[in-house]
């Protein structure tokens, strides 16, 4: 037995045990997921014992290194061991834009200190991060953001505005593009900082959305104090590091657990079949289209990992998986809301789970918009990919 | 499922790469059309193509063959598809070979060995109508003395002007529309009763008219079993379309490279073209659906392989999309040439050309959504 399938029985053996049986239920809602942190109330006993168990396996952060909180396994046991979660459906102990996004680029651009300090409180779900990149003028112009940060010897004094800040108001800290020059070129000048969200001057607001949901919000900061020793990279230099993390953010985004039950059940439940066959026939085609479709981007999202060397970034195809991923997702869920006719209306209802597909339908629209808009990809692509001229 | 090349397979395709870029451009395509010539393809190649290997591909070793799999013909399919290389390939080293893998033990000695030499072209006689239908086989075969009577008219027989031997599609039982009920037969394209026109198709490649009238083959001519000669031609069709994928995501992709290399040269209003932005969300739109489509094709013929039960419904994915992704492909290739594009000179009506007859080939992208939906009971 080779050293991998001796770790797949392992950690399918220690999943048996110590996976509450209410964590391998499917989640009803966005509250049942577990961001933690400090102002993070658990659902159920289940859920926070789930948390501590994989805490203290190193499982929440798999690959990274033991000092970290993690695991230190091989990209080839963490896929084994999602493997080996999804064979209970086991649901993910912790969701955590720390893990996703800031860990990676503190991996590869931070200081040991950096590291020792914030990595540990992430992997153990205490510290719930937020990202503060766009601001109400630089949106998919990321680089001309004015927040600016003043050098006063051993700190910075931060003065600016953010926006579409993900949960910032439930956030204990934020990452947070700074400008440090605006002598030069938009892209130098930018430095990548760390603070407190209860550091004084700053203030949360969420922003109440078509979906009357509110995941965003508005942050102003005044007067905020930030320590340099939270100045993560070189000064000036923090736009590299944004670019790093925002190519994770795509490969999330791009990569998001679409709806779980198939397309077609959806639309056969609600217009039923005549002859075996969709009751709509045009819809019928469109919703082949887009399973064939989803099939395919489901193996190239595969394919692409499988191709980059272990650990490696996509580069530019993560700007081609976010597009496509994201623009197949509103597209099924437009064929959705097509599919329930009137029942998908319901905003208020007992019937709909209160609007659940018809939030879910407009939260979509935000896809290719967060996290850089389908045309910002097209033109990175253009640039990168194609190599074209001037783009 | 295995969705990067292996070291053999890497292999693979660098050979076939240089080998049809060499020996069969696009250059090589336009000789056999302006000489009118009366094979359609370049004998001396397929030759040499044997002798590489390619022929034989999918023939397994005791027949001659190198067995390497569909993927391994993928990659040598797509390599044909960027250089639009004329061969029997398709017909006679996926279609003919898998059919002939169902054979009795003397059919297969007799024609596998053959296709793997190269010395043997074979035709499938399936289609009718306008439209690729199986099911709808119109062409009857009647029990005759102790073999059958063969009757009906095929169209759109790749190849079959030419070819050796014809693997003919019948129905010998059940009703019109009735998956059960179809045979398949080896029949000598020179028998009494066979009358058969070429037809130059739109892709200045070749197929036939082949019509039959009272045309008697004997008891062994039979592939497989009686009546069910569906459940072979599943497996036929299976990778007949997953080899046409590839062929279609070479061409495809050898269009779309192309028009990107056309856009980076052309000026107008003192600028490069390609630098327009309305130029270059198209073409990294056409760029990302190329990325999906070329998973679906290595996915699919990778589940031929293994065997997966399922393979026939996954080759016939990649089908649908490249179906579509391909002809956009050529259209935004003809459209961004602007009007060399409409000129023979430029390859790249050439490549439309091509990608509208693949496309059309055992099935269409409607026919394969079809097919999907009934699948999947919707």
């Amino acid at each position: 037995m080779s050293d991998l399938d001796t770790f797949r029985m392992d950690a399918r053996a220690w999943l048996e045990e110590n996976c509450p049986a209410e964590m391998r239920e499917p989640m009803k809602g966005d509250k049942d997921a577990c961001w933690g942190g400090r102002k993070f109330v658990f659902q159920s006993d289940a859920q926070k014992i789930w948390l501590e168990r994989m805490v203290a396996q190193g499982w929440t952060v798999p690959t990274w290194p033991k000092e970290y909180g993690g695991a230190g396994l091989s990209r080839k046991e963490e896929i084994v061991l999602l493997q080996e979660m999804k064979r209970i459906d086991a649901r993910n102990p912790l969701s955590s834009f720390g893990i996703w996004m800031l860990g990676p680029a503190l991996l590869k651009f931070g200081t040991d200190e950096q590291k020792a300090e914030h990595l540990p409180p992430i992997a153990r779900g205490e510290i719930r991060w937020c990202q503060g990149y766009s601001e109400p003028g630089a949106g998919s112009d990321l680089a001309s953001l004015k927040t600016k940060a003043e050098d006063m010897g051993d700190h910075y004094i931060v003065n600016g505005q953010k926006v579409w800040t993900s949960y910032a108001d439930q956030a204990d800290w934020i990452f947070c593009l700074v400008r440090t020059d605006n002598t030069g070129k938009k892209h130098h000048g930018i430095s990548f900082v760390l603070f407190d969200m209860e550091s004084e001057g700053v203030e949360a607001r969420p922003i109440k959305l078509i979906s009357g949901r509110s995941p965003f919000c508005e942050t102003f900061l005044s007067d905020v104090k930030v320590l340099k020793k939270n100045l993560v990279g070189e000064e000036h230099k923090g736009w590299s590091i944004a670019k790093y993390l925002l190519t994770h953010e795509r490969e999330m985004i791009g990569n998001q657990e679409g709806v779980t039950r198939p397309l077609h059940e959806i639309a056969a439940s609600s217009l039923g079949l005549q002859d075996g066959k969709l009751a709509d026939p045009m819809l019928r085609a469109k919703v082949a289209e887009a399973e064939i479709d989803e099939w395919a981007f489901n193996l190239t999202m595969k394919r692409k990992l499988a191709e980059a060397k272990a650990g490696a970034s996509l580069g530019a195809d993560s700007s081609m998986l976010k597009y496509y991923g994201t623009e197949l997702n509103k597209r099924k869920h437009e064929l959705m809301m097509d599919a329930s006719g009137h029942e998908g209306l319901e905003w208020e209802s007992e019937r709909s789970n209160d609007g659940k597909m018809a939030r879910s339908w407009l939260r979509t629209k935000g896809n290719s918009i967060e996290g850089g808009t389908s045309e910002v990809q097209l033109n990175i692509i253009s640039k990168h990919i194609l190599q074209l001229p001037g783009a | 499922m295995a969705l990067v090349l292996n070291e053999d397979e890497v292999m693979m395709r660098d050979m076939a790469q240089g080998f049809f870029a060499e020996k069969a451009p696009v250059k090589a395509l336009r000789e056999l059309r302006d000489n009118r010539d009366e094979t359609g393809f370049d004998r001396g190649l397929w030759s040499e193509m044997a002798a590489q290997g390619f022929a034989g591909i999918v023939v397994p070793e005791e027949h001659g063959g190198v067995d390497m799999g569909y993927l391994a013909a993928g990659l040598v399919a797509e390599q044909m598809g960027r250089n639009l290389t004329a061969s029997p390939f398709l017909s006679t080293s996926i279609l003919a070979a898998t059919a002939l893998k169902h054979g009795s033990e003397e059919q297969k000695a007799a024609w596998l060995p053959k296709i793997a030499s190269g010395e043997a072209v074979i035709a499938l006689a399936l289609d009718e109508g306008v439209k690729h239908n199986p099911r709808g086989t119109a062409t009857t075969a009647e029990p005759s003395g102790n073999g059958f009577k063969l009757n009906g008219a095929k169209a759109m027989v790749v190849d079959g002007h030419v070819a050796d031997v014809l693997i003919v599609a019948a129905r010998t039982s059940g009703e019109d529309g009735d998956a059960d009920g179809l045979s398949l037969f080896l029949v000598d394209p020179k028998s009494k009763g066979i009358s058969t026109e070429r037809t130059i198709m739109v892709d200045s490649r070749n197929a036939a008219r082949v019509d039959f009238e009272d045309v008697e083959v004997s008891g062994d001519a039979l592939l497989g079993t009686l009546d069910g000669g569906m459940d072979v031609l599943n497996g036929v069709l299976a990778a007949g379309r997953g080899i046409a994928a590839a062929e279609l995501l070479g061409a495809g992709a050898q269009a779309f490279e192309d028009t990107v290399a056309y856009i980076k040269e052309r000026k107008q209003f003192g600028e490069i073209i390609g630098s327009f932005q309305a130029l270059q969300h198209r073409s990294s739109h056409l760029y990302s659906e190329m990325e999906i489509a070329r998973s679906a094709v290595v996915g699919a013929l990778t589940a031929l392989d293994e065997g997966h039960e399922e393979a026939a419904q996954f080759c016939a994915m990649p089908k649908a999309k490249l179906g579509s992704v391909a002809k956009l492909a050529s259209q935004e290739g003809v459209q961004m040439h602007g009007g060399v594009g409409m000129t023979d000179e430029y390859d790249i009506g050439l490549f439309m050309k091509r990608i509208r007859v693949l496309q059309e080939l055992m099935g269409d992208a409607h026919y394969h959504m079809n097919e999907f939906a009934e699948a999947n009971s919707y």
